[in-house]
C-alpha cells in the first residue's frame, strides 16, 4: 500500500496539483453555496424532490440524444455535430402526423397506437436524414484529418436546420395534448407528471435495450470490433461500412424517439430546436465518458439533474440573482470538474485517451 | 498576364464612358441632402433590414410580411401615381440579424445603394443601435417596427432620421405596472426575462413603476432563449407567491412558461401577464388552453383578422410573430411620406428630396394605422401612446383596458 | 449489349437524382425565393437554380460517358436525364389537385405551382416544364460533346456570367459604379452585359490558350539571364499588390470596405486560432471568449456612457484588451492542461458559453450592462482626425493584420513555434524530447487569445456598441471553419478562408433566409473538394497525401 502511495507521489507533478487545486476551489465555492441555500430554507422538501424529478426527465431526453453521439464517436472518433438536428428532423416531421391524427380524433381515442406511429415516422425521418448526411458528408472523408469531418459535420448541421426551415416553415408548431398523459400521478410518494413518468420509463427501457444489443448480439459485437480497430475488424470479415451505417441508423432512430418524447413534454417543435439539446447531449456524453454507452446515460441524467437543481442549490446560496439564467454555467462547470478529476469522463476507459 | 487585363479593363471603361451619356432632367434638386431620382420604368426602392436568419428569424419573417403587404396595398391604392412613370415599389431585403454587427452590415449595404429611399428595420434594438447611426449619416430615414430600447429615441442618443412605430419600453412597462396595481389590485409582482434587451428593459421598467406605485417586486428572474424546462424557475417563483407574474418575452419560451406555470404548485392564484412579443396566433396555438385568462399588453388592434388573411394567402402561414402590424404601419408611413414630398417630372421621373422626406416623417400626425393613430414626436417615437391590455378569452385577444 | 443496358439504367438513375435535387430545391423554397431576383434580364435566379440542379447531374453523368458513347446517344441520354428530372418536379403541380402538399410543406402553394408551370395550368404547363428539361439536357449533351477546350470554356463562361449577374448590384455601390451602369438592368445584368461577360470570358480563354506556348518558350529562352529579371518582376508585382491593397477601399466604396473589414477582423482571429489549432494542435471551440473579453475591456475602458470606467481613448485601451485576453487565455488554459482532443473541444466550447452567459447575466449587470450591453463606445482618434467610416477602419484593421501576421510568422519560425509543432505531432514524444508541455500549451493559448483580444477591441470601437448576443458560439465555429477551409496551419490560408466564409456570405446577405443553407452546403462542398484546404501548408499537404495514399 505504502509502495503504491510512494509511486503515486513520485508521479505527481505540480501541474496536477495546480489543476486539482483549481477544481477544489470550484468545489469549495459550490459547497459554500449549498450550505447557504440549505441554511436559507427557501424551498420545501417537496420542491427539492420536484427539482430532481424535472432533472431526471430532462436528463432522459439528453441521454437518448447523447447515445447517438457516443455511438458514432465510439466508432468513427468524430463529433457528429449534426446529431442534434437529426433529432429535430424526427420531432418536427412527427408533428404533422400528430396533427393529422388529432384532426381525425385518433390521437386521443387510440393514444398508444398513435404514439407508436408518430415515433415510427420520426425514426424513419431521422434515419433517412442521418444516412444521407453520412453518405454525402462523412464517408468520402473517412481518411481525411480529424478536423475535416468536424467541419463537414458543422456544415451538415446548418444544412439540415435550414432545409427543414425551408420545408416546414419558420414558425413554432405545437403537438396536441395527449389526454392520457395530462396531469400528475404519484410514484413511491413522489408527485410526478405522467409525461415525465412515461419519458423516464421509455428512455431507461431503450437504453437497456441498446446496451443489450451492443453487448450481446452479433451486430453489436461487430460494432465493438470496429470501434477497437477498423483494419483488424475488416480482416476478421466484418463489413466496416455496413457497421458504420448500422451505427448511424441506431443513433438516429434513438434521436427520432427522443424527439417525440421531447415533443410530448414540451409540445413545441421548430427548426432550431435541435441545436441546444444537441450541445447539451454532447456535453452529457463527454461527462459520462464519450464512446461509452452506459456513460452516456449516466451523463445525461447527471447533467439534467444538475441543471434543474444546481441554480437553486448552489448559486442562490452564493447570493447570485436570477440564478436560472446561469444554469448552463453550472452544466459546463460540472463538465470541467468531472474532466479535471477524471480526464476521460466518469465511465470512460483509459484506452480512449490513447485513441484521442 | 497583367497586360491582357489592362487591355480588357480599358475596353470596358471605354464602352462604359460612351454608353454612360445620360440625359439631364428639368428638375433641379435643392434639398441639402440631395434627392433620389427614380427614372421611368425604375422601381422606387425601400430597404428592409430585418432578422431573417437564426433563432430570432420569426420576428423578421413576420415584419417582412408586414412590409410586403403594405407595399402591395400601397401599390394597389396608388396605381395612377405610379403608372405615370411605370414605377413599382421594390423591397430590398437585408438580413440585419439580431446583433450589432449584423445591423451594421445591413445598414452599410443599404446605405451604399444610393437608390434606396428609406429603410424599414431593424427588429432587434441591438441591431438598430449602429444601423440608425449609419443610415442617418447617409440621410436615409429608418423606421423600426420592433426596436423598443429607450436609448434609441432618448434626447441625447437618438439618430437624426430614426423613427419607430413600436412602443418605447418606458411607455409599455408603465402601462403594465399600472394595470397590474390599479386594475388587478396586485401588490406583489414577479418577472422573468429572456436576456433580450427588450424583455430585460421592459420588466425592469414595469418593476420600477410597480414599486413606485407602492407594490413590491418579489422576484426578478431570467431564463435563456432556447430553454425548455421552465419548471425549476417557476418553482422558485412559486415560493414567493406573487399576485402577478410578468414575462414580456417571445412566443416559444413564453408559451412554455404559460403551460408549465399551470403545473407548478404555488402559482394557482397568480395572474399571468405578457407583452406584445407574445401577441400572435402562434402563441395561442403553442400555449393552448393554458393561455386562457392571461393578460397581454400591446397596441390597440392587435389581432387584425383581415391582415392575417392577406398574410396567409401570400405566405401560406399565419404571421409568426407580433410586429407585422407595426411593420405595416411603418411601411405605409414611409410610402405616404415619399408620395407627399416626391416631385413627378414631365417624363415620369420621380424625385425624392431626402431631407424633406425625413422632415415629413417626423411631422407625421394622426396617421391612421393598423396599430392605432400614430403621431411622431421630435425624437422619433411614433407609436400610438394608448397601450391596450388584452385578455385571452376563448383563444382570442380581447381588449379589456382602458375601458372605453 | 450489357454495357448498353447499364448506360441507360444509369441514365435513368441520374434522371431520378436530378429530379430529387430539383424537388429538394423547389420544396425548400429556393426556386421560389430566388425567382424574385433577376440575374440576366428576365432570367431569374430561381430558373437558374432549377436548371443547375438538373444540369449539374446531367453534365457529370454525360461527361463520364463522353469518350465511350456516340454523340447521338449522349444527346438522347441528356434529354432523358433532363426530361426525367423535370418530370419529377412537374409531378408536384400535376398531383396538387388531389394532394394537399401545403399541409406539410409551407412553400407548396398556388404561387409555386404556377411558377413551375409557367402559369399555363397543371397539364400544359407540366408538359412545357418537361420539354424545357429535355431541351436543357440536349443542350448540355451538345456542350459536352464539344472539343475539350470549347467545352471547358463554355461552361466556365456560363458560370462566370451567372456569378457576375448575381453579384452585379455590388458594382453600383462602388465608387466607380457609374461605369458599369450601361451593362446592368434593374437587377442583374442586361442582355448586353451578359453577352459581353460571356464573350469576354471565352475570348480570354482563347487568348490565353493560344498565347501560352509562346510565353513559355520566351521564358525558357531568357532563363539564364532572367534571374534578376524575375526578381525585378516579383518586386514590381509586390509593389503593385501593395498599391492595390492600399487603394482598394477607395475603389470599392463603403459597403464592400465594410465587408473587407469583417473579413479582416476574422483574419486576425483566424491567425490567432491558427496558433492554437494549427501550430499547437489544440482544438479550441470557445475562441469567442477572448474576442468577447477584448471587446468588453475596450467598451468599459472607453465608453462615454454610464458604464465607462475610465473614458480612455482607443489607443490607451488596446494594450489592456490584449492583456486581459492573454491572461484569460492562460487562466482558462490551466484546467485543460491534461485534456486532449475532443475533450478539450467541448470544455473550451463550455468556456465560451460561460463567458457569454456571464456577460448577459443580471448578476454582473451593474458592472457590464447585462442584456443592454455597452453603448457609446467612441471611435479611435488619430492626430486630431477621427477614424470613423468603414474606409478609415480598413486601414486600422490592415495594420492590425500586419502586426498579427508578423507576430504569428515570427512565432512559427521561433524555438517556441517548433515546440508547438512537435507537440502537435505527438505530445508524449515532444515531452520526451525535453519540451515543457505546460509552458508550451499555455503560451499557445495566451498568444492565440491575445490576437482575439485585439480583434475584439477593434470590433467594439468599430461597431460602437456591444451586446452579449454578438459573442455566440457561431463565431467560434466560423473561425475554426475558416482556418480549416483555408488549410490548417497556413497563414495565407487564413485569409483565403475568411474571404470564402466571411466575405462570400456577406455578399449573399440579400438571400437572407437561405444564406445559412448556402453556407452549410458550401462548407460541405469545400471540404469534399479540397480536404486539405484552399491554401494548405506545404508540409500538411504532403502529410495528407501520404495519409490518403495509405
Amino acid at each position: 500500500m505504502s509502495e503504491k502511495i510512494k509511486y503515486f507521489l513520485e508521479r505527481l507533478s505540480w501541474v496536477d496539483i495546480m489543476v486539482w487545486l483549481f477544481g477544489l476551489a470550484i468545489l469549495v465555492i459550490a459547497v459554500i453555496g449549498v450550505i447557504g441555500s440549505i441554511h436559507n430554507a427557501y424551498y420545501t422538501k417537496e420542491q427539492w424532490m420536484d427539482f430532481v424529478v424535472f432533472g431526471i426527465s430532462q436528463g432522459g431526453v439528453y441521454a437518448l440524444i447523447a447515445l447517438g453521439y457516443t455511438l458514432v464517436y465510439g466508432i468513427l472518433f468524430m463529433i457528429n455535430f449534426a446529431h442534434g438536428d437529426i433529432f429535430m428532423a424526427g420531432a418536427f416531421t412527427g408533428y404533422f402526423l400528430a396533427a393529422k391524427l388529432n384532426q381525425y380524433g385518433i390521437y386521443n381515442s387510440h393514444p398508444i397506437i398513435s404514439l407508436l406511429l408518430i415515433m415510427l415516422l420520426a425514426m424513419v425521418t431521422s434515419v433517412v436524414v442521418a444516412l444521407i448526411t453520412e453518405r454525402v458528408a462523412y464517408r468520402p472523408l473517412r481518411k481525411a484529418p480529424r478536423l475535416v469531418p468536424l467541419i463537414t459535420a458543422i456544415g451538415a448541421s446548418f444544412t439540415i436546420e435550414y432545409t427543414f426551415r425551408g420545408l416546414y416553415g419558420s414558425g413554432v408548431e405545437a403537438y396536441p395534448d395527449m389526454k392520457i398523459f395530462v396531469g400528475k400521478t404519484s410514484v413511491f410518494g413522489l408527485r410526478i407528471l405522467k409525461v415525465h413518468l412515461l419519458v423516464i420509463i421509455l428512455s431507461i427501457l431503450l437504453m437497456a435495450g441498446l446496451y443489450a444489443y451492443v453487448q450481446y448480439t452479433k451486430a453489436g459485437k461487430a460494432m465493438r470490433a470496429v470501434a477497437e480497430d477498423k483494419d483488424v475488424a475488416s480482416l476478421m470479415g466484418v463489413d466496416v461500412d455496413r457497421v458504420i451505417v448500422n451505427t448511424f441508423i441506431l443513433g438516429a432512430a434513438l434521436a427520432g424517439i427522443a424527439g417525440v418524447l421531447y415533443a410530448l413534454i414540451f409540445k413545441q417543435v421548430h427548426f432550431f430546436m435541435g441545436f441546444i439539446p444537441g450541445i447539451k447531449a454532447f456535453t452529457a456524453a463527454v461527462v459520462g465518458g464519450i464512446g461509452n454507452v452506459p456513460g452516456a446515460m449516466l451523463g445525461g441524467f447527471i447533467l439534467g439533474i444538475f441543471e434543474a437543481l444546481g441554480p437553486g442549490l448552489i448559486l442562490e446560496g452564493l447570493g447570485i440573482p436570477a440564478s436560472y439564467q446561469l444554469k448552463d454555467v453550472i452544466a459546463f462547470t460540472l463538465l470541467v470538474l468531472v474532466l479535471i478529476f477524471r480526464p476521460t469522463g466518469l465511465m470512460g476507459e483509459r484506452l480512449s485517451e490513447e485513441k484521442v | 498576364m497583367k497586360k491582357r487585363w489592362f487591355i480588357l479593363i480599358a475596353v470596358v471603361l471605354l464602352v462604359a464612358v460612351v454608353l454612360a451619356a445620360c440625359g439631364k432632367s428639368s428638375y433641379k434638386c435643392e434639398d441639402p441632402y440631395g434627392c433620389v431620382n427614380v427614372a421611368p420604368g425604375q422601381p422606387i426602392k425601400i430597404g428592409a433590414a430585418l432578422v431573417l436568419s437564426g433563432p430570432n428569424e420569426s420576428l423578421g419573417v413576420d415584419s417582412l410580411g408586414g412590409v410586403e403587404i403594405a407595399v402591395d396595398d400601397f401599390t394597389a391604392a396608388n396605381k395612377d401615381w405610379l403608372a405615370k412613370g411605370k414605377h413599382s415599389i421594390q423591397v430590398v431585403k437585408e438580413d440585419s440579424q439580431c446583433s450589432a454587427e449584423g445591423g451594421q452590415t445591413a445598414a452599410q449595404k443599404l446605405a451604399a445603394d444610393k437608390s434606396i429611399v428609406g429603410v424599414i428595420g431593424t427588429n432587434c434594438s441591438s441591431a438598430g443601435e449602429p444601423a440608425s447611426k449609419i443610415l442617418s449619416d447617409a440621410h436615409i430615414p429608418m423606421i423600426s417596427p420592433s426596436n423598443t430600447a429607450p436609448s434609441l429615441t432618448a434626447p441625447k442618443t437618438h439618430a437624426e432620421c430614426y423613427l419607430r412605430t413600436a412602443h418605447n419600453d418606458k411607455v409599455q412597462g408603465k402601462a403594465v405596472a399600472e394595470f397590474a396595481y390599479k386594475v388587478l389590485g396586485a401588490r406583489t409582482m414577479a418577472t422573468i426575462h429572456d436576456g433580450s434587451p427588450y424583455a430585460e428593459q421592459l420588466q425592469q421598467v414595469a418593476c420600477d413603476v410597480f414599486t413606485q406605485l407602492g407594490g413590491k417586486c418579489v422576484a426578478q428572474e431570467a431564463i435563456n432563449v432556447g430553454d425548455t424546462d421552465m419548471r425549476p424557475v417557476l418553482t422558485k417563483i412559486a415560493a414567493t407567491h406573487p399576485d402577478v407574474l410578468y414575462y414580456p418575452i417571445f412566443i416559444q419560451e413564453g408559451a412554455l412558461i404559460t403551460q408549465q406555470a399551470k403545473e407548478v404548485p404555488g402559482l394557482e392564484k397568480t395572474v399571468l401577464m405578457g407583452s406584445d412579443g407574445m401577441i400572435s396566433p402562434d402563441f395561442i396555438k403553442a400555449a393552448g388552453k393554458a393561455a386562457e385568462g392571461m393578460y397581454l399588453s400591446g397596441p390597440a388592434a392587435v389581432n387584425n383578422e383581415e391582415f392575417n388573411k392577406k398574410y396567409e394567402a401570400k405566405y401560406g402561414q399565419e404571421p409568426p410573430s407580433a410586429f407585422h402590424l407595426h411593420a405595416y404601419d411603418a411601411t405605409m408611413m414611409l410610402l405616404d411620406a415619399i408620395k407627399k414630398v416626391a416631385v413627378v417630372d414631365k417624363d415620369g421621373t420621380i424625385h425624392i428630396p431626402r431631407k424633406a422626406l425625413c422632415q415629413a416623417l417626423f411631422s407625421t400626425k394622426n396617421f391612421k394605422g393598423l396599430t392605432g393613430t400614430l403621431t411622431c414626436n421630435q425624437y422619433g417615437d411614433c407609436a400610438d401612446p394608448k397601450i391596450n391590455i388584452n385578455k385571452i378569452i376563448n383563444g382570442k385577444y380581447v381588449p379589456v383596458w382602458p375601458k372605453k | 449489349m450489357d454495357s448498353q443496358n447499364t448506360f441507360w439504367k444509369s441514365a435513368v438513375k441520374n434522371g431520378l437524382l436530378a429530379g430529387a435535387i430539383g424537388l429538394y430545391s423547389t420544396l425548400v423554397g429556393l426556386v421560389q425565393a430566388f425567382n424574385k431576383r433577376a440575374v440576366i434580364e428576365q432570367l431569374s435566379l430561381g430558373h437558374i437554380t432549377l436548371l443547375l440542379s438538373w444540369g449539374v447531374v446531367a453534365y457529370v453523368f454525360l461527361n463520364h460517358h463522353r469518350e465511350s458513347e456516340s454523340k447521338g446517344k449522349l444527346i438522347a441520354a441528356g434529354a432523358l436525364v433532363g426530361g426525367l428530372g423535370a418530370f419529377l418536379v412537374a409531378l408536384l403541380p400535376m398531383t396538387a389537385q388531389w394532394v394537399d402538399y401545403h399541409f406539410v410543406f409551407v412553400h407548396a402553394g398556388p404561387e409555386m405551382y404556377s411558377l413551375l408551370t409557367f402559369g399555363k395550368g397543371p397539364w400544359l404547363g407540366s408538359a412545357m416544364l418537361v420539354a424545357v428539361g429535355a431541351l436543357w439536357g440536349i443542350l448540355i449533351a451538345l456542350v459536352v460533346s464539344l472539343p475539350t477546350f470549347w467545352r471547358d470554356s463554355v461552361v466556365k463562361a456560363f458560370l462566370i456570367t451567372i456569378t457576375v449577374g448575381l453579384l452585379s448590384d455590388l458594382f453600383t455601390g462602388m465608387t466607380i459604379g457609374w461605369m458599369f451602369q450601361p451593362f446592368l438592368g434593374v437587377e442583374g445584368l442586361n442582355i448586353l452585359g451578359a453577352v459581353l461577360v460571356f464573350g469576354l470570358s471565352i475570348a480570354y480563354d482563347y487568348w490565353s490558350a493560344h498565347r501560352k506556348p509562346k510565353e513559355s518558350a520566351e521564358a525558357v529562352a531568357t532563363e539564364p539571364a532572367g534571374v534578376t529579371k524575375s526578381q525585378l518582376r516579383r518586386m514590381v508585382v509586390g509593389a503593385l499588390a501593395l498599391v492595390v491593397v492600399a487603394g482598394l477601399p477607395l475603389l470599392l466604396g463603403s459597403y464592400l470596405s465594410h465587408v473587407l473589414n469583417m473579413v479582416g477582423l476574422y483574419t486576425i482571429m483566424g491567425l490567432g486560432l491558427n496558433i492554437v489549432v494549427g501550430y499547437a494542435g489544440l482544438l479550441d471551440l470557445g475562441y469567442v471568449a477572448f474576442f468577447a473579453l477584448g471587446a468588453y475591456t475596450m467598451g468599459l475602458l472607453t465608453s462615454t456612457g454610464p458604464l465607462g470606467i475610465a473614458h480612455w481613448t482607443f489607443w490607451e485601451a488596446v494594450p489592456f484588451s490584449i492583456l486581459v485576453a492573454m491572461v484569460a487565455g492562460i487562466l482558462l488554459g490551466v484546467p485543460v492542461l491534461r485534456m486532449r482532443g475532443d475533450y478539450l473541444a467541448i470544455v473550451t466550447l463550455g468556456f465560451g458559453e460561460i463567458i457569454r452567459i456571464l456577460a448577459l447575466s443580471n448578476w454582473l449587470k451593474p458592472l457590464i450592462g447585462g442584456a443592454q450591453g455597452i453603448l457609446l463606445i467612441p471611435k479611435p482618434p488619430l492626430f486630431g482626425f477621427k477614424i470613423q467610416t468603414p474606409i478609415h477602419f480598413y486601414y486600422l484593421i490592415l495594420v492590425g493584420i500586419g502586426i498579427a501576421a508578423f507576430v504569428a510568422y515570427r512565432l512559427r519560425e521561433s524555438r517556441l513555434g517548433r515546440a508547438w509543432m512537435a507537440m502537435r505531432e505527438d505530445e508524449d514524444v515532444a515531452e520526451a524530447m525535453g519540451i515543457d508541455l505546460v509552458v508550451t500549451k499555455l503560451t499557445a493559448f495566451a498568444f492565440g487569445a491575445s490576437f482575439s483580444g485585439l480583434a475584439g477591441a477593434i470590433f467594439a470601437s468599430y461597431v460602437g456598441s456591444i451586446f452579449p448576443h454578438s459573442f455566440n458560439l457561431l463565431i467560434s465555429i466560423n473561425v475554426l471553419s475558416l482556418i480549416i477551409v483555408g488549410g490548417v496551419g497556413s497563414m495565407p490560408g487564413v485569409f483565403v478562408g475568411s474571404l470564402a466564409l466571411v466575405g462570400l456570405p456577406e455578399l449573399l446577405r440579400e438571400f437572407a433566409e437561405y444564406r445559412m443553407l448556402i453556407y452549410g452546403l458550401s462548407l460541405i462542398a469545400m471540404m469534399l473538394l479540397k480536404p486539405e484546404g484552399f491554401w494548405p501548408e506545404p508540409i500538411r499537404k504532403r502529410e495528407l497525401r501520404e495519409e490518403v495514399g495509405d
